[in-house]
């Protein structure tokens, strides 16, 4: 870390352009949270780059005052790819939507995570299509209502964390548009952390799916909807904590228990165990609260620097097009 | 020197001064690899050449079916080689489905020669021989070399101890041997190549190289029929200098490392593999020691915008591929031309449409390279002719993308690609540079500055203070770079990516006659690899005192300023063309010629005797 970089503030990273999201729109409430985040991460600001595919949320980039690559539909992750190879001094954002990222460039973001290339994906999940006025998405509930789905929606969603997390993901994280705290931390460990750090927003949209995570995100509801999962401690939620989760060992399922009485057999979050992540993702209403948090981090070997390492390796003498020309059979002719 | 040459009579060659000899198999035979041996051999004897490389779409096809054959055909001699040739003097058939598959291409009287050891009842029956072509009289009119191949390469290996299976697997050794000898060709780069290929497994080096001299020695001691003995090809007369054979994707691949630096960048080469555009990925791959990053990604689309990530962020970013690849990125070939950034797309032509003739060549992607894209997106469009014309064509269109901050097509072909020749060695350092310089002056900085001259948005990369901005695919504003969906200045962006592309035409040379004069009764107009074949029939027809030219067009978008002019000089013109006629129509509309094709797509080159029939025939209406 650079001692010497000017301090920054939100100011820094704010741009001139208007933001045009619609009023309401909880993308406003992230943009907001990640101008905050970036002076803290004490990184130069010339260093940011954010790239970002076809949607609401791509047009973030915009209202970012560092680099930004506003590109086309799903391909975010493959040109965030590319910035970095050609550069790996750079810290890539990749911002992407449940439509872009998961439908159109599903293919892009299972391979980006798999390579583990060190950046940030944020993903803005509104479970909706929202710049192309409404129709429903991959992640969109059965049964959603929409233009293209008059009498609902028959597709079963997806999970964005169970992808990841079946991808290979390294770092998988999930936090809500409007929690501003929650979400600056997890952006700070995901920042922090090396290889691909996936972060799953689930984020309202007002106009084409109001009210979608009301249950999570309503401060009376969310206590009994919502668990915030953090390494080491036992996972409890409800109102005054009385509920917490147990694995039943028999089954490899959760159980909501009280607290009372199975103190001992609560499920302590291990951010470090891929079964407990998959199960804790997995989970959802209406029998169980959404997870929140890291629900998952390994170390493992990183695509850029692997790709460094090889580059010194055959660059530990520059070659020589002159040499490369005359190299092999030739022959003179006089 | 002439007294020592026995003439070729024999083979019924006698005007010749060059021989066409192919080497045909089946796909696990080897037959690419006795060709390759056999043209490094004869580049070092010093004749002139030029190759073609034929083989399946499968990797490995059941033995003996006819679909499975894999030929190699070589052309070389004293003359001025452009093609790999049209008739085949010398058919090695190492089967009965490489005779009756390539057969018809014999000349009349040529030589073929055939391993009698795999014309099997069984064999015969998959070629769909009825009876046995050595024997029912299919081969008169021409001359049988007929040997027992299989018998004679078990006893050459027979103290190594092979398995009878790995034994046979030396018989296209044996055959090079005894082509060797045929030819005087020197055995001692072949030998090098065997060590060198099974350095791991040194018994089956040895066992190889005794092959190859048993099929020489077979040669100097066998009573051969009446006129089969050593011939000797006149070198070739060309100007001096260190020569080497290069490929096309080799000379392709080279051009981008010299390219890089040239312009001083780093090449970032993002690809997905695909035949016949792999080898580009495979030989990049293995040159990191160069300014050159490779980047096999998972679709074809990730390729493309992996390259216009790298260009972001200051690299130049190349992406490869061929028709249906190609298709697949048009629309990161649009965001690179809207954002304006640089990158070069190489479309290795193969036959078409959809999957197509994968391993065949052919040039339909004329009308995809300049048209194929949503809205109103030019971009220059550069043709390779020759494989070592690929090493200046990749350069050059480095220095066209970086320069004008544009996505840059390069048309090769599957021909072009696997096909090779023998290349003079150029001085690189007598090579011009044109080094890239990043923009990094923040006063007053915003995207949308441009070059005074090419209007050329400035180039200024990630990790520069105060550069700072943002770009994308949505319409922006040509004063402040700022998303912009104002009418007029949508107008004004589309002229000015149209002007930039169209000013090209005054930083690329006039257009030269590659033979013939300048004006006379008939052009005959060319793009891309039909180059060797009009090139010859050209010179041939020239030769006989007609007013035939030959105009190559290297740059398809924009063209050189004068080629209106230069067609007007003539006559007639005519397009050759291994397509249904796609740069014709655009010769056509923009210079209104009378131009009449000849068109051809069987996955196969031109030969030369077909553009001569079709010059003849023009300039026999033009007198008349």
């Amino acid at each position: 870390m650079d001692q010497s970089l000017p301090t920054l503030t939100l100011k820094d990273f704010a741009t001139d352009q208007e933001v045009r999201w619609c009023p309401g729109c909880g993308d406003f409430a992230i943009l907001k949270t990640i101008q905050k985040v970036m002076p803290n991460l004490n990184r130069p600001k010339e260093n940011q780059v954010f790239v970002s595919g076809i949607g609401c949320a791509s047009r973030f980039p915009y209202y970012m005052n560092t680099f930004g690559f506003h590109t086309i539909h799903g391909r975010a992750p493959a040109i965030a790819t590319g910035v970095k190879l050609a550069n790996p001094e750079l810290d890539v954002w990749v911002i992407t939507g449940d439509g872009d990222g998961f439908s159109i460039g599903g293919n892009h973001m299972m391979h980006m995570i798999r390579r583990n290339v060190d950046l940030q994906i944020l993903l803005f999940n509104n479970e909706i299509y929202g710049l192309t006025k409404g129709q429903y998405s991959p992640t969109s509930q059965t049964g959603t209502l929409s233009p293209s789905s008059p009498a609902g929606s028959i597709d079963s969603p997806l999970s964005p964390c169970l992808v990841s997390l079946g991808s290979g993901g390294t770092f998988i994280a999930r936090s809500i548009d409007t929690e501003s705290k929650h979400l600056s931390q997890i952006i700070e460990r995901g920042s922090k952390h090396c290889g691909s750090s996936f972060i799953e927003i689930l984020q309202n949209c007002p106009i084409y799916n109001d009210g979608i995570f009301e249950q999570v995100k309503n401060k009376k509801l969310a206590a009994d909807f919502r668990v915030e999962v953090n390494h080491g401690d036992p996972i409890i939620f409800g109102k005054d904590n009385k509920k917490g989760i147990k694995l039943n060992r028999e089954s490899l399922s959760l159980e909501v228990v009280p607290v009372a009485g199975n103190e001992d057999q609560l499920l302590k979050h291990d951010e470090r165990n891929k079964v407990q992540a998959q199960l804790l993702a997995s989970m959802k209403g209406p029998d169980f609260p959404i997870a929140v948090g890291v629900l998952y981090k390994e170390e493992r070997n990183l695509f850029i620097e692997d790709n460094q390492k090889q580059l010194r390796k055959h660059r530990s003498e520059k070659g020589s097009v002159k040499k490369l020309l005359e190299s092999g059979d030739t022959w003179q002719v006089k | 020197m002439q007294s020592e040459e026995e003439k070729i009579g024999d083979l019924g060659l006698e005007e010749k001064e060059a021989v066409v000899v192919r080497f045909a198999g089946d796909s696990g035979d080897g037959m690419q690899l006795t060709g390759n041996n056999f043209t490094q051999a004869t580049a070092l004897y010093g004749n002139d050449l030029s190759t073609f490389p034929d083989f399946p779409a499968e990797i490995r096809a059941p033995v003996g079916a006819t679909f499975g054959v894999s030929a190699f055909q070589i052309h070389f001699g004293a003359e001025d080689i452009s093609t790999a040739g049209d008739d085949v003097d010398v058919l090695v058939a190492m089967n009965p489905a490489a005779l009756v598959t390539n057969l018809e291409n014999v000349a009349e009287g040529g030589l073929v020669i055939v391993d009698r050891g795999a014309f099997t009842a069984k064999n015969l029956n998959k070629a769909q021989y009825d009876s046995n072509p050595l024997e029912d009289g299919t081969l008169e009119g021409y001359r049988l070399l007929s040997i027992d191949i299989h018998k004679q390469v078990l006893a050459a290996v027979e103290p190594f101890g092979l398995s009878h299976k790995d034994g046979l697997r030396c018989k296209n050794m044996w055959t090079l041997g005894l082509i060797m000898w045929l030819f005087d060709r020197d055995r001692s780069v072949t030998t090098k190549n065997l060590k060198s290929k099974f350095a791991n497994d040194p018994t089956v080096a040895e066992a190889n190289i005794a092959a190859l001299n048993a099929g020489h020695a077979y040669g100097e001691t066998a009573e051969l029929p009446v006129g089969i003995h050593v011939y000797k090809i006149p070198k070739a007369k060309v100007i001096s200098g260190i020569y080497r054979n290069i490929s096309g994707m080799q000379a392709l691949a080279w051009g981008f490392l010299a390219g890089s630096e040239l312009a001083n960048i780093d090449l970032l080469f993002a690809s997905y593999p695909i035949t016949p555009a792999s080898s580009l990925l495979h030989e990049l791959a293995n040159r990191k020691e160069f300014r050159v990053n490779t980047f096999q990604a998972e679709d074809e689309i990730a390729a493309v915008c992996a390259a216009i990530g790298a260009s972001f962020a200051g690299s130049l970013g190349v992406t490869s591929s061929a028709g249906p690849g190609i298709a697949l990125k048009a629309e990161g070939i649009s965001l690179a031309a809207a954002s304006e950034l640089p990158l070069v797309i190489v479309n290795t032509q193969r036959g078409g449409p959809s999957t197509g003739l994968p391993t065949k060549t052919e040039q339909s992607d004329f009308n995809m390279a300049l048209f194929g894209r949503h809205g109103d997106t030019p971009i220059p469009v550069v043709a390779a002719a020759t494989s070592a014309d690929c090493f200046d064509v990749a350069i050059e269109a480095v220095r066209l993308a970086t320069k004008y901050m544009t996505p840059v097509m390069l048309l090769s072909d599957g021909y072009l690609a696997n096909s090779s020749e023998p290349w003079k060695i150029p001085d690189f350092d007598s090579f011009a540079s044109f080094k890239v310089k990043h923009y990094d002056d923040p006063k007053d900085f915003k995207p949308s500055i441009r070059d005074e001259e090419t209007k050329a948005r400035v180039w200024a990369k990630p990790g520069t203070p105060g550069m700072e901005h943002r770009i994308g695919g949505i319409e922006r504003s040509f004063d402040t770079g700022d998303i912009s969906y104002d009418p007029e200045n949508h107008q004004k962006m589309t002229d000015l990516r149209k002007y930039k592309v169209e000013n090209i035409s005054s930083d690329i040379p006039l257009q030269e006659i590659s033979y013939g004069n300048d004006s006379g009764k008939l052009a005959v107009v060319g793009w891309g690899s039909t180059f060797g074949a009009i090139h010859q029939a050209v010179k041939r027809a020239v030769k006989e005192g007609l007013q035939v030219s030959h105009i190559q067009v290297r740059y398809l978008a924009p063209m050189p300023s004068n080629l209106g002019q230069l067609l007007s000089s003539f006559d007639a013109v005519l397009v050759p063309e291994m397509n249904t006629g796609q740069f014709i129509r655009m010769l056509r509309s923009e210079f209104l010629v009378e131009a009449e094709g000849l068109n051809k797509v069987s996955g196969q080159p031109f030969k030369i005797n077909e553009i001569l029939a079709s010059i003849y025939k023009k300039y026999k209406g033009l007198e008349g």
